[in-house]
């Protein structure tokens, strides 16, 4: 066997978060109408402006076609087929209300929570055990479960909830910035988002205040058939700051699953929100064959000046990633940071960037792209950097690399620059190289296994992006890469 | 019992045999230098010890400190402590070298059945052998081999054997890019790693390195074979007179 077929067997993965968790669910039949969409607002209590606002977004989805300007391939996906609506059965019992406290909670839910690894029991938290110091909004299929830490974060005024608790508590701050950032017919996915979302996560950070602790939430589909739409919007008011992380993990199954998200952020005047996403969808199997479709839509805007909003994301599940987290850079002296990891293997699918837009005076930018391909896995980074006629003396700085391992892969780079403001500097490098296998043969010479010796090739190539996550998460990050990248030697 | 010992071996990359029948012994306590003109195998030997795949051994054996290194992978015969310096050592970015320094220790100490090495006894043996190599501390939080000159490299090949107590160093053309001033401080290195428990092997192409580094053994190899076996006169006479008369005269 040649090296590089070892190299290949080595990345061979397998999922480690694959199973299912066996609990009574209520979904609804599949399907999508006008029906549908009001039984969603129905089963949610919501109010009235809640349900117009989502059947303006279904009428102007359902003049949209499914865009196709993307580096994936899929089959064409119907619509008519998926289930919108999950939730765990003790949920709807509880009248809608998210449980009280942790005894209100299914325990093979809480079951499915442990085995992730995810401290939900305060106490465990509180212990140290992982990630001190992080609230955590749990969100099973479509439903957030529980959110931790609730009362320590209002004591500092900071509204950390799930987004159905948020439209039925605080409706004036979700009429106030509800598709605000993401319209409801910004693309495709967003519509149907925005018709059919289920829940999500809500933070608000109101003026002056930094929030005490890092906020998280955990994503975990499990029904069957079912798409999962969920709506996350962060808001810092002025001088406020927050970092928020998501991690996903679903089930492993034969077919394919949709998650169509949008995520808003909302930055004032010197607010600062750091968004940290650890993406491990099931990816599929070794020939492809299930996986997640992780059509996603994030969006922040910096609205006042000196703002800054930075998104860092490991992206290593999901059968086909399609999401460009991009800042819209209003305020003048605002920031916007894009650092990502996007590790693709086997037959995934990875088209994904950013676009800053720039329209503030003096604003900056910096995108660092780390793309990782193995196995027959095609990355594509795409991206956009619009300098605004209004943006005078702005900044740009990009940097784009590809890291290739075995020889059946395939690396793409997409950059887009429009610059209307001749003030403006824009700086683009690009690098791509393959894990050679020099570099597994030095370091293997030095007593290294063949895993960790590729693991430290391709965790020192995405040093930089890992540098940017919490403390927290970055150890995390670095083991969700091994666990990718892992599989059976020789 | 000896330290190293190849008997009869013969390999072929991509169908070339390039080795014809190698027979070396190495004992504890003992240099010895490989040398030969271009072409001859020397970097060949280096690679089928370290167990570099694409190269295929189709007859004879090799036992180092009791084992068959043939059944061995690399990494395995690492950390039986059997060190490789590079040639041309590869860059890896972004990956300090005191975080390879660090790995490559507790590998061969996980191996030994020890406990991973605490990280103050670890910075301060290291400091101190960065130090004797000439070098600065700043260059412990570089990548490996990123951006290093030459001699750099050299002196970091130096540097991991030195921490890593190989119980045989197998020196691939470490003389070969460097100046004489890091030619001096590459040599007191390895003399320093000579030792009663230590086998070294030096494969060079010119006398150079010899002068700073006495072998007790020298042999010639010259189309996959070793032609001839001396002392270190072998290496000045090859200096004075080149390969030419001493193939001649084996042939």
């Amino acid at each position: 066997m040649t090296e590089t077929q070892e190299l290949e067997q080595l990345v061979k993965r397998e999922y480690k978060y694959g199973f299912t968790t066996d609990i009574e669910q209520e979904i609804i039949p599949p399907g999508l109408d006008e029906d549908v969409v009001r039984m969603i607002s129905a089963k949610k209590h919501e109010p009235e402006f809640m349900l117009e606002w989502r059947l303006s977004a279904f009428r102007h989805w359902q003049t949209m076609k499914e865009p196709e300007w993307a580096h994936v391939h899929y089959p064409k996906i119907d619509y008519q087929a998926l289930s919108y609506y999950a939730a765990p059965k003790s949920q709807e019992e509880l009248d809608a209300d998210a449980p009280e406290s942790l005894d209100d909670v299914d325990p093979k839910l809480l079951e499915t929570y442990e085995k992730l690894g995810i401290p939900l029991h305060e106490r465990a938290v509180l212990a140290g055990v992982k990630g001190a110091n992080v609230a955590v909004d749990a969100v099973f299929d479509s439903v957030s479960v529980t959110t931790t830490f609730k009362d320590k974060l209002a004591e500092a005024g900071v509204i950390f909830c799930s987004f159905s608790e948020a439209v039925e508590n605080h409706p004036e701050l979700i009429r106030k910035y509800l598709g605000t950032v993401v319209p409801q017919g910004d693309n495709y996915f967003a519509a149907l988002n925005s018709a059919v979302f289920s829940d999500g996560s809500f933070v608000y950070v109101p003026k002056g205040v930094k929030c005490p602790m890092e906020l998280s939430t955990y994503f975990r589909i499990n029904a069957k058939n079912t798409g999962q739409f969920e709506r996350t919007l962060i808001i810092a008011e002025e001088g406020a700051s927050v970092s928020y992380l998501e991690g996903c993990t679903a089930p492993q199954r034969d077919e394919n699953q949709l998650h169509a998200a949008v995520v808003e952020l909302v930055a004032l005047d010197d607010a600062e929100i750091k968004y940290s996403t650890v993406q491990n969808w099931y990816p599929g199997d070794e020939e492809g064959k299930g996986g997640i479709y992780n059509f996603v839509t994030k969006r922040g805007e910096c609205r006042g000046d000196r703002a800054k909003i930075t998104w860092t994301q490991v992206e290593a599940g999901s059968a086909i990633t399609w999401k460009y987290p991009s800042c819209i850079l209003k305020g003048d002296d605002s920031v916007g940071e894009f650092y990502s990891v996007a590790v693709g293997n086997n037959y995934q699918q990875i088209d994904s960037g950013t676009k800053m837009i720039h329209l503030g005076k003096r604003t900056r930018s910096t995108i660092v792209s780390k793309g990782i391909s193995a196995g027959r896995a095609e990355n594509a980074y795409r991206g956009l950097v619009h300098i605004g006629k209004t943006a005078t003396h702005a900044r740009n700085f990009t940097q784009c690399d590809s890291l290739l391992i075995g020889d059946r892969c395939g690396a793409h780079t997409f950059p887009y620059i429009e610059a209307k403001n001749a003030s403006a500097q824009v700086e683009h490098e690009a690098t791509t190289s393959k894990v050679s296998d020099d570099q597994m043969y030095y370091l293997r010479s030095r007593g290294l296994s063949e895993e960790d010796a590729m693991n430290m090739v391709v965790s020192g190539f995405c040093k930089d992006v890992f540098n940017e996550l919490p403390m927290e998460f970055a150890v995390e990050a670095q083991a969700l890469l091994a666990v990718s990248l892992e599989g059976s030697v020789g | 019992m000896a330290l190293l010992e190849i008997k009869n071996l013969h390999a072929v990359i991509d169908g070339k045999e390039i080795l014809k029948g190698i027979n070396l012994t190495i004992n504890a306590g003992e240099v010895h230098a490989i040398m030969g003109p271009n072409g001859s195998g020397k970097s060949t030997l280096c690679h089928v010890l370290g167990g570099r795949d694409g190269y295929e051994v189709t007859e004879g054996t090799i036992t180092f400190d009791g084992h068959d290194l043939l059944e061995m992978e690399t990494e395995e015969r690492a950390v039986a402590g059997m060190l490789l310096g590079f040639q041309h050592p590869v860059e890896i970015p972004g990956v300090k070298n005191i975080y390879l320094l660090k790995e490559a220790l507790n590998a061969k100490r996980e191996a030994q059945g020890l406990d991973e090495v605490d990280t103050f006894t670890f910075m301060k043996q290291v400091r101190e052998l960065v130090a004797s190599m000439d070098m600065d501390d700043a260059f412990l939080h570089r990548g490996v081999n990123a951006g290093f000159s030459g001699g750099e490299k050299k002196r970091n090949e130096i540097l991991q054997m030195l921490l890593l107590e190989p119980k045989l160093a197998l020196l691939d053309e470490t003389d070969s890019g460097l100046d004489i001033d890091a030619l001096k401080v590459v040599s007191e290195g390895i003399n320093r790693m000579r030792g009663e428990e230590r086998g070294i092997i030096l494969v060079t192409h010119y006398q150079r390195l010899l002068n700073y580094v006495e072998p007790d053994f020298v042999h010639v190899l010259y189309k996959g074979k070793i032609i001839k076996s001396g002392d270190k006169s072998l290496a000045h006479r090859l200096e004075a007179e080149g390969y030419q008369e001493i193939l001649e005269e084996a042939s």
